[in-house]
């Protein structure tokens, strides 16, 4: 009974239909994977506003940074013993210190070297870590034993001995303070991404890419990379506290920042010392490092939200 | 458990020894030594360096070193004459553990107690103030907590001694300044911690099963939540003991902080050594001991 013309389907659906499109190739879907990952993290990160605020502090704090001391008419050297402890005024924006140096042109110096050394050290400690912990994570056995137990010993030793020391052996300054942190701070981030690369070496898409022959570069650079990306992120966010942190630590103590330059723990230092009879020079120097860590913190939260896994739908 | 406990035994004792070798070597290369002044001429300091064995090569002067601290003997301090380390170390060491003490206790008592709070009143006005407070102690450094914390408590309106170290009104401004970062950090955790056991099915059923709520968060809720905590406290103590290096200076308080900022200016090697492996291997014995306890607690920690 069925007199179905030959042609209804065609009649209905067009052809074109039927033909399959062209199918993506193998690396073009990696990358939007990836492209939809970091579009994903970054929706998810603007639309939490502390986070976002955070990140607008921390531009504008660096962007002054950069542009205040060009902008101000005053060298942070440069002594003025008839403006000696005046108070905040529009000729001096935060006031001037005992030897009447503009403590505005001395926040924002301060401002250049206490971040520079924050996201520097935090930088170099990052591309340790990474590189030590997937050794330890890929090569496993004897390998990761030796670095593992060095990493044990490097923790248990608490952080202000092993920057003190390194930076008086090499001179208190910029460059020791960076050294210092990054030589010793490492391990954190080793640790983490050992384990991460452990996680993954489980993974079927991983088992399945050896299977297939990929060779150790290969797997690093497309597997491992994109995939501990994310945790490094956050840990390198809080790194930053850390260094930054530290810097401060240093120069109020003496071991940090020498003269003439500054940073924001050597002027929280002077601050402290002049509190008595001039509290606006601690004022200025310790929002500007508050505002810091709290803008930081923040954001590393942002991160950690924006990429946890575990948050995806 | 006794394979856990030994293998971390060995890793503290070679972090100490680690760590003296280390600092033996690394002071060697400052440039500079110890005896300066106007009084020290060159035959003088020749004098003084063979007095204290510091012409023999480096690597003789070592050993002697290692000799003796294995029998808990630091030495005599170069910069302050005819005074022993270990002396030092007695006299200020009681300072710098009784503030360190007094900020733990209240930073944990209080630290937990706003976690809790904050947790069991998710949402509402109390969380925020809590995540505020967290926020605050986690961002203002110790020091300038310090600094602020003696202007308006001990100058503007002077309720507190300034500084100096003698009575308990003494103890009170320098410990909640040490105390404030890691009372934030604590709440966090101990927030964070319950109420991830808030969603878990043990806590349900206590709920399905009509307990009363106290009864819920006490028997059910506390207990499982701590555990989290505790795997910070290494790392606490190790903050609160550092952070307390700068706070003594603040307060003019006379523990081991002021000792290792001077002995590290002066390099006096004996000093510095001391006060480093001593600190260093307090430390890492306080970390041992937690790690111990929590592998005691949770036996999940022993096997990773």
């Amino acid at each position: 009974m069925s007199e179905m013309p030959e042609d209804r389907t065609s009649a209905i659906v067009p052809a074109e239909l039927f033909t399959p499109d062209p199918q993506p190739t193998a690396q073009k879907l990696a990358t939007n994977k990836a492209q939809a990952f970091w579009s994903d993290v970054w929706r998810r990160f603007r639309g939490n506003w502390p986070a976002m605020l955070s990140l607008s502090i921390l531009l504008i704090l660096a962007a002054l940074a950069i542009v205040a001391p060009m902008l101000s008419p005053y060298s942070i050297a440069e002594t003025d013993l008839f403006a000696t402890y005046k108070l905040p005024s529009l000729e001096h924006l935060f006031g001037t210190d005992g030897l009447g140096r503009d403590i505005w042109t001395q926040v924002w110096m301060g401002a250049r070297v206490s971040l520079t050394v924050g996201f520097v050290a935090a930088l170099i400690q990052m591309m340790i870590g990474v590189a030590i912990g997937s050794i330890s994570g890929l090569y496993g056995g004897r390998v990761d034993m030796l670095i593992m137990r060095t990493v044990d010993i490097m923790i248990a030793i608490p952080f202000l001995i092993w920057v003190s020391l390194v930076v008086i052996v090499m001179q208190p300054g910029i460059v020791s303070i960076i050294l210092a942190f990054a030589l010793t701070q490492w391990t954190e981030i080793a640790r983490l991404v050992r384990g991460e690369v452990l996680k993954l070496q489980q993974t079927e898409f991983v088992i399945a890419s050896k299977s297939m022959g990929a060779g150790s570069w290969r797997l690093i650079v497309r597997h491992f990379f994109p995939n501990i990306l994310p945790v490094v992120i956050v840990a390198v966010t809080f790194q930053i506290t850390n260094a930054i942190f530290g810097e401060a630590f240093l120069s109020y103590i003496g071991l940090g920042i020498q003269e003439p330059l500054t940073s924001w723990g050597k002027l929280v230092a002077s601050g402290v010392k002049e509190m008595r009879g001039n509290p606006y020079m601690l004022i200025f120097p310790a929002i500007a490092i508050s505002l810091t860590m709290l803008a930081l913190q923040l954001i590393g939260d942002g991160l950690r939200d924006a990429t946890d896994p575990k948050l995806r739908q | 458990m006794l394979r856990y406990i030994v293998r971390r035994l060995i890793i503290a004792f070679v972090a100490i020894f680690v760590l003296a070798t280390i600092t033996f070597f690394l002071l060697r290369l400052v440039p500079g030594d110890p005896f300066s002044g106007p009084r020290i001429t060159e035959v003088v300091k020749q004098r003084l360096q063979a007095h204290y064995g510091l012409d023999k090569p480096l690597f003789e002067q070592y050993l002697i070193y290692m000799q003796h601290l294995t029998m808990g003997d630091f030495g005599y301090s170069l910069t302050k004459q005819g005074h022993r380390v270990n002396d030092i170390i007695a006299t200020a060491f009681p300072y710098s553990l009784d503030l360190g003490l007094r900020a733990l206790i209240f930073a944990v008592i209080m630290g937990l107690f706003f976690g809790i709070v904050a947790a069991l009143n998710r949402g509402k006005p109390l969380d925020s103030i809590t995540v505020i407070l967290v926020l605050v102690g986690i961002s203002v450094p110790s020091f300038v907590l310090g600094g602020i914390l003696q202007y308006y408590f001990a100058v503007k309106w002077p309720i507190l001694p300034v500084a100096r170290y003698q009575s308990f009104a003494h103890t009170i401004l320098p410990a909640f300044a040490l105390s404030l970062s890691t009372m934030a950090i604590v709440a966090r955790y101990m927030r964070a911690s319950m109420l991830e056991i808030m969603s878990t099915d043990y806590v349900k059923m206590a709920r399905a099963k009509g307990l009363r709520p106290a009864q819920i968060v006490w028997r059910h809720q506390l207990r499982n939540a701590l555990f989290p905590v505790l795997s910070i406290m290494g790392p606490v103590v190790a903050m609160v003991l550092t952070g307390s290096f700068v706070i003594e200076t603040i307060f003019a308080v006379p523990g081991l902080g002021r000792y290792f900022v001077l002995a590290m200016q002066t390099l006096d090697y004996t000093l510095v050594m001391g006060l480093t492996v001593f600190f260093g291997a307090f430390l890492i014995g306080m970390n041992f001991l937690i790690d111990v306890l929590y592998g005691i607690v949770d036996p999940r920690i022993r096997l990773s």
